[in-house]
């Protein structure tokens, strides 16, 4: 009964809505930015499937209905851009400086730290995208030439850390106000950090959702042109 | 709210056809939502069709990042050979992102700021 049962979406879908309460309950419980509930249940989860041996392919059945629901969340970002636009139009050069600066800093400095680490060719591309939503960050990979699936995990890892250190780093280097901080997490940490940020504010999640798109459009066209000035 | 996902889907729908048809870089679903914020503010779409749906869908997006991680663990194997490079370039470099956008958009938005007086 039970190998049926794992083979249903139901399993993959109630074992991650299960674990995500959990975490959530956790995250108010212990008031640790460590405990963050994405982070908590991906982990969580993971021992879960090692611990009872499930395999990853049957997990995703369930999985993957609920990872579909991050294409319309995407989309959705155009609510806080509308209701915020007159706010982001004021600071449009601002916005397209930073988002570019973050753009290029990312790719030479996850680039250039792996090649002086000794990394091999493969894993400097992949490293290449990994402040990029998954979607293009993958599109990315293919055309270049590096792992679409370790990019796939880096672009989450980069993720959950932007996600959880990024309001604390940010108030630290003097980074205060809510468009300069929506602007530098969603810049480094895509989707996750906005998620983030839409819980701490309102235009710092849109100014987030906004950097996604923009970051991922100035990556596309940054890459190509920074491989040929290295000769990579 | 079914009226609302209706929306949301059918944008990011256009997106994938816009984005696949010309071959653009871009995803469907950020296409969807430079289509759906375009609606808005021509008025062809009215934000109270959309509220609901895109309310709900953000107050839990993190939830939809959770299968995405849980991903991760078929490249172990890969993430544990090279886990030197790996590790420093994520950390470091998501740092740096953080302080170079922050920074220099905080120090524009001040003098801006200062600008207007």
């Amino acid at each position: 009964m039970w190998a049926e049962l794992v083979q249903t979406p139901l399993f993959g879908i109630g074992l991650t809505l299960v674990v995500y309460l959990l975490a959530q309950t956790l995250y108010r419980r212990v008031n640790s930015v460590w405990a963050n509930p994405v982070l908590v249940a991906i982990f969580a989860i993971i021992l879960v499937l090692k611990g009872t041996g499930v395999e990853y392919r049957d997990y995703a059945r369930g999985g993957d209905m609920i990872l579909f629901l991050l294409g319309p969340s995407v989309v959705a970002l155009a609510l806080p851009l509308y209701q915020r636009r007159e706010e982001i139009w004021k600071r449009k050069r601002l916005i397209l400086i930073g988002i570019f600066a973050g753009s290029l800093a990312s790719i030479i400095s996850a680039c250039g730290l792996a090649w002086i680490l000794g990394g091999s060719r493969e894993v400097i591309l992949s490293l290449a995208p990994k402040s990029v939503t998954t979607p293009i960050a993958i599109s990315i990979v293919d055309k270049i030439g590096g792992i679409a699936p370790l990019t796939a995990a880096l672009v989450v890892l980069t993720g959950c850390l932007g996600a959880v250190c990024g309001p604390e780093f940010c108030r630290r280097i003097g980074v205060t106000s809510p468009v300069s901080m929506g602007l530098a997490i969603g810049t480094s940490a895509h989707g996750i950090g906005t998620a983030r940020m839409l819980e701490v504010n309102r235009l710092a999640g849109a100014a987030a959702g906004l950097a996604i798109g923009l970051n991922g459009l100035m990556t596309t066209f940054l890459l190509p042109i920074l491989m040929a000035l290295f000769g990579f | 709210m079914v009226r609302g996902l209706t929306y949301l889907l059918l944008f990011q729908l256009c997106g994938e056809i816009i984005s696949r048809s010309l071959d653009l870089p871009i995803p469907g679903n950020v296409m969807g939502m430079g289509l759906l914020l375009f609606g808005l503010i021509v008025g062809l779409v009215d934000v109270k069709w959309i509220e609901e749906a895109a309310e709900l869908l953000l107050s839990n997006m993190t939830l939809f990042f959770v299968p995405a991680g849980v991903g991760v663990m078929v490249y172990s194997d890969l993430i544990v050979a090279e886990w030197l490079s790996i590790t420093v370039a994520t950390v470091v470099s998501t740092f740096v992102v953080m302080a170079v956008t922050g920074v220099l958009a905080q120090k524009l938005e001040t003098n801006r700021d200062d600008d207007v007086g």
